[in-house]
């Protein structure tokens, strides 16, 4: 069944690079991508959706990768800060305490590509 | 005058729009349809009823032979179209007939994909697509024997579901961890795998085929990647359709995964038209017939003259069709930017929805075990309605949400009548739980113990508290029960212990759904607590889920601030030797290891190891002897000892000894939170064995069990536990206070908190009675059979290699 699925919002200049497929990021888990600037995360919720934030914890740089994805959240693993993985934000008590840059999406047959630049912080 | 339309394709989509022309304008087109197979037009999606024998085909016939003479339609049957003349507006059937149009339209629906295994032309292999196939299936199964399916979304379930249904030992193989991925989360699938075991449908998920095995031109059986094969005589594969879209392709159309149209269904050349599973519209080839009716709706619009008429896509729905499992799903179950779940769980009813909402708005849905308000969910998700007023009776349903409308949740309570039913599970309604509160109740608790209601799954926990405050207006107080587990759950740890071991639950998802958890997945607090109970409850048979771990456990390492983590080896009882002492040398210099500490645990701590270079690590560590100190987990952590009587003037027992013998026997074990040990040579006890969790102080006379103790966030000196007069019964006696604790403790409990809770005395009973003493400790060994493997060492040799590595390394991406 194709579900209707919603194109992230293509940015000026950015374009799509591959990182691999679904099926090498665990559900309910996640996988780096190194960069010369620092990591990014590539999570993979229980339902399949596929997410991708810098690996730096908006309260003291926690590589966000290494954490429990629950729902559609990962919980930091250094203190257990809960941030969402679609804007980034910390949720909860922490809400509105910073944010990470989350980066567009998309999958094709199976491999997911991100946006060479990032969302505006806080977008 | 008479203009001539050619359908192409005599299924679902050619016969519906030929319908549907007929009733817009009978007169306007000589009508002729070419059919591939020989026989009338049928419901196709009828065909899994007619495989499972409940249904005939003369059931599932939608328009017979009358019905096309009545409406003057020339049908071909069994005459495939093999080319289009778009020049000459001509099209040509198998035989060589040829037949002129004005208008033609390509219905000629998909094929099922035929996966390249090798053996994948044996007899017996077949797909599930036509009559034909039914009838070869059936054959097949009148035969007996095994069927394999390969494909578990609604085809391959319902195909294996027939099958069992007449007989045979019916096996899906699924690629994917989870059955109809694309329409079900991970709970509802499980669900659905339960529900077809009791059908006779077993299920393999995470299977790769890798080849038909045959026997004398036959298939003989699946072999899957993993080594495996499943015996069969019959296999299906329901993998996924392709569009037919080759003659278009032939005759020059555009092509893209179907025959691309426009919103009008007009294919490239204005004269030709495409609907059904053949044609691409926005780029979306779609699967189910619910489109299917939109497009033919449109085009007949259209071909009667109508060129306003406009097709935009479909949201879609799908349900499952097999007797007894009620499943619905419906558009962005997943959810997404901005979305929340509601979840309902009715473990009694083994009923689990799911509703995804966005600004107020029904995103998706997903439904098992009750799917009744499928269409009313499915409707308001088409309209896009506001139903952010409905929110909190929402996923009770129709019914009781426009019951309830309008009105504020306390009034609505008052309206309800004394005879409505507030517990479902129980079967308790308003007038009785009115009357227990008029007899003196004032808790929710108190309500539980004497009517029931909200007794077993919860859910009207807030209908309750709503009458109490109903019927005591200021006398109410909240309630004060067992702190819960986390916020997805109602209950505390104490139960959902119990829970698992009295109703065998075996999984997460089983646990879930049997204590109606109230999320899709849980959060980050409680799967680290089911997933430690899980082991503890059934060890060698659950399958650790490393996901639900917090990162030290799942990596097998600590990790630090700044991302990197450090590795400790164990030093049995703290004794170490040159050779060790040389491999903790070498291996810090190899990999650059910026600090090298001494524990107060006795050992060394090698601090700042990258990530990617664990494996590399342990491999160095291993090769010296050594293996994982745990010093990451919920699980033994150190055995400090003295010199004891081997080297120490006072020493009375070989202290060092049984350390190392403790250690040795439990090391690997998971608990429901850290534990150290301490043994003592002698009362003055250099060995703090006095504020760890179980200690040991060695006297002449044998042996003082302690427990405990604690020296981090709080200073806790040990109790006596029992005094034992050999090595042995002192290993035996620890085992066994140490397997209570790992199967009644709730998770994150250290063992002098535990103490406070459940009271020494306690403790003492069950270590020192005998029989409980030397069952606890039986299970405790026959839990370390499968728990003595160095966690390293397995990583070393590969496992979760992808955990170490990066998915990619890309020069391309700039973080903002
Ligand atoms: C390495 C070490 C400090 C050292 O350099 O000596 C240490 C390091 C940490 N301790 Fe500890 N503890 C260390 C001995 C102790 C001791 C002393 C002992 O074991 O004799 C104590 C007090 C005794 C006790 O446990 O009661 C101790 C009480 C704690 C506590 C408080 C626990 C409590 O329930 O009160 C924590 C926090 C926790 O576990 O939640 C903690 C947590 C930690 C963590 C795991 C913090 C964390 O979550 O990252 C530190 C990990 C650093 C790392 O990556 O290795 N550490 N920690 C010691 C490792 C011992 C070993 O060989 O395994
Ligand atoms: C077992 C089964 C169960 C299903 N269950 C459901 C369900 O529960 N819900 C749902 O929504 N959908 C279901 N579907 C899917 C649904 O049946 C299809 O989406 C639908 O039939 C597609 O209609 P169509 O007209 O495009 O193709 P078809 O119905 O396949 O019709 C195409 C016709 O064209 C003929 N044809 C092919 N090539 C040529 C040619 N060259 N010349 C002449 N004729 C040709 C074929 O023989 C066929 O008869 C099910 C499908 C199957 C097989
Ligand atoms: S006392 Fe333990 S937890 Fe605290 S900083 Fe030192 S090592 Fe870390
Ligand atoms: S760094 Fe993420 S919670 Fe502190």
């Amino acid at each position: 069944m194709t579900i209707h699925v919603k194109e992230p919002a293509p940015l000026d200049s950015a374009r799509w690079i591959d990182v691999g497929t679904v099926a090498e990021i665990p559900r309910r888990g996640a996988r780096r991508v190194t960069t010369p600037f620092g990591d990014i995360a590539v999570f993979r919720t229980g339902d399949g959706a596929v997410y991708a934030l810098r690996d730096r914890c908006p309260h003291k740089n926690g590589p966000l990768s290494q954490g429990i994805v629950h729902g559609r959240s990962v919980t930091c693993p250094l203190h257990a800060w809960t941030i969402d993985l679609a804007s980034g934000e910390p949720t909860g008590a922490d809400a509105g305490k910073g944010c990470t840059a989350s980066f567009p999406v998309k999958i094709a047959d199976g491999r997911v590509l991100i946006a060479s630049t990032a969302r505006a912080e806080g977008d | 005058m008479t203009q001539r339309l050619v359908i192409i394709g005599n299924g679902m989509a050619g016969c519906r729009l030929a319908e549907e022309v007929i009733a817009r304008d009978p007169g306007r087109y000589a009508i002729t349809i070419f059919g591939a197979e020989p026989r009338v037009n049928y419901n196709r999606i009828m065909l899994s009823p007619v495989l499972a024998g409940e249904k005939r085909f003369e059931d599932i016939v939608i328009n017979d032979a009358a019905w096309y003479a009545d409406n003057g339609v020339t049908l071909h049957a069994g005459r495939a179209v093999t080319a289009i003349d778009p020049a000459a507006r001509t099209v040509t059937a198998e035989g060589g007939l040829t037949v002129e149009y004005d208008r033609l339209v390509l219905a000629n629906g998909s094929d099922p994909i035929r996966l390249p295994l090798p053996g994948a032309d044996l007899t017996g292999v077949v797909t599930f697509r036509d009559l034909d196939d039914v009838e070869a299936m059936t054959a097949a199964a009148d035969a007996g024997g095994a069927a394999v399916v390969i494909g578990g979304g609604l085809l391959g379930l319902e195909a294996a579901y027939g099958l069992a249904r007449r007989g045979m030992k019916a096996t899906v193989v699924h690629l994917m961890d989870v059955l109809m991925e694309r329409q079900l989360d991970s709970a509802a699938g499980y669900l659905l795998t339960q529900a077809l075991a009791e059908r006779g449908v077993e299920t393999l998920l995470s299977a790769e085929s890798e080849a038909v095995v045959g026997q004398d031109g036959k298939v003989a059986g699946l072999k899957l990647k993993d080594g495996r094969t499943l015996p069969c005589s019959l296999l299906v594969m329901a993998v996924g359709i392709r569009p037919n879209a080759a003659l278009a392709r032939a005759a020059g159309l555009e092509v893209g995964r179907g025959v691309v149209v426009d919103d009008q269904m007009r294919t490239s050349d204005p004269a030709i038209f495409a609907v059904g599973e053949c044609a691409e519209h926005r780029g979306v080839a779609y699967g189910l017939v619910a489109p299917i009716w939109d497009m033919c709706r449109t085009l007949a619009a259209v071909l009667t003259g109508d060129e306003a008429a406009a097709y935009e896509g479909s949201v879609l729905s799908t349900r499952l069709k097999v007797s007894g499992v009620d499943v619905f799903s419906a558009g962005e179950f997943a959810g997404g930017e901005g979305c929340e779940d509601v979840v309902f769980r009715d473990a009694g009813r083994g009923v689990y929805k799911r509703l995804v909402l966005r600004q107020g708005r029904l995103a998706g849905a997903v439904m098992f075990g009750d799917a009744v308000d499928g269409n009313w969910y499915f409707d308001l998700m088409r309209s896009g309605a506001d139903v952010s007023e409905m929110r909190e009776t929402l996923v009770f349903g129709q019914a009781i949400t426009e019951g309830l409308r309008g009105l504020d949740p306390s009034s609505a309570v008052a309206a309800m009548a004394d005879t409505a039913e507030i517990c479902g599970c129980n079967g308790v309604c308003k007038g009785a739980i009115t009357a227990a509160i008029g007899n003196g109740l004032t808790t929710i608790d108190g309500v539980r113990a004497v009517t029931k209601a909200s007794a077993s799954c919860g859910s009207c926990t807030p209908l309750v508290e709503q009458l109490l405050k109903l019927t005591l207006g200021d006398g109410f107080k909240a309630d004060t029960g067992p702190k819960s587990v986390c916020k997805c759950t109602t209950h505390g740890h104490g139960i959902v212990r119990k829970r698992i071991v009295e109703e065998e639950l075996k999984s997460m998802p089983a646990v879930m759904q049997a204590l109606e958890w109230t999320t899709p997945d849980g959060c980050a607090t409680c799967r680290p607590a089911l997933n430690y109970y899980l082991v503890c409850a059934w060890p060698g048979e659950y399958a650790d889920d490393k996901q639900s771990r917090f990162i030290n456990e799942r990596v097998h390492a600590n990790i630090q601030k700044d991302g990197t983590y450090s590795v400790v080896p164990r030093m049995w009882g703290g004794i170490t030797s040159p050779a060790e002492l040389r491999a903790i040398a070498d291996v810090a210099d190899k990999f650059n290891i910026p600090t090298v500490k001494v524990t107060g645990g006795q050992r060394i701590d090698l601090l700042g190891v990258r990530k990617d270079d664990l494996p590399a690590v342990w491999a160095d560590l291993n090769a010296a002897g050594m293996v994982s100190g745990h010093a990451y987990g919920k699980a033994l952590r150190t055995v400090k000892t003295c010199v004891g009587s081997d080297w120490c003037r006072f020493g009375t027992q070989d202290s060092t000894g049984l350390g190392v013998r403790l250690e040795k026997f439990m090391w690997g074990a998971w608990s429901p939170a850290k534990v150290k040990l301490g043994v003592s040579g002698c009362p003055r006890n250099c060995a703090e064995a006095t504020c760890k969790d179980i200690g040991v102080i060695c006297v002449d006379s044998g042996y003082e069990i302690h427990v405990g103790g604690a020296a981090g966030l709080h200073i806790r000196g040990t109790e006596v536990l029992t005094r034992v007069d050999s090595e042995q019964a002192a290993l035996w006696a620890i085992c066994a206070v140490f397997q209570f604790y790992r199967e009644d403790a709730w998770y994150g409990e250290r063992i002098y908190k535990w103490m406070d809770r459940i009271g020494l005395e306690e403790i003492k009973a069950a270590v020192e009675t005998p029989e409980r003493r030397k069952a606890l400790y039986d299970r405790f060994a026959a839990a370390q059979r499968f728990a003595r493997t160095d966690p390293w060492a397995e990583r070393v040799a590969g496992r979760h290699a992808e955990e170490f590595a990066p998915l990619a390394r890309s020069m391309e991406i700039v973080p903002a």
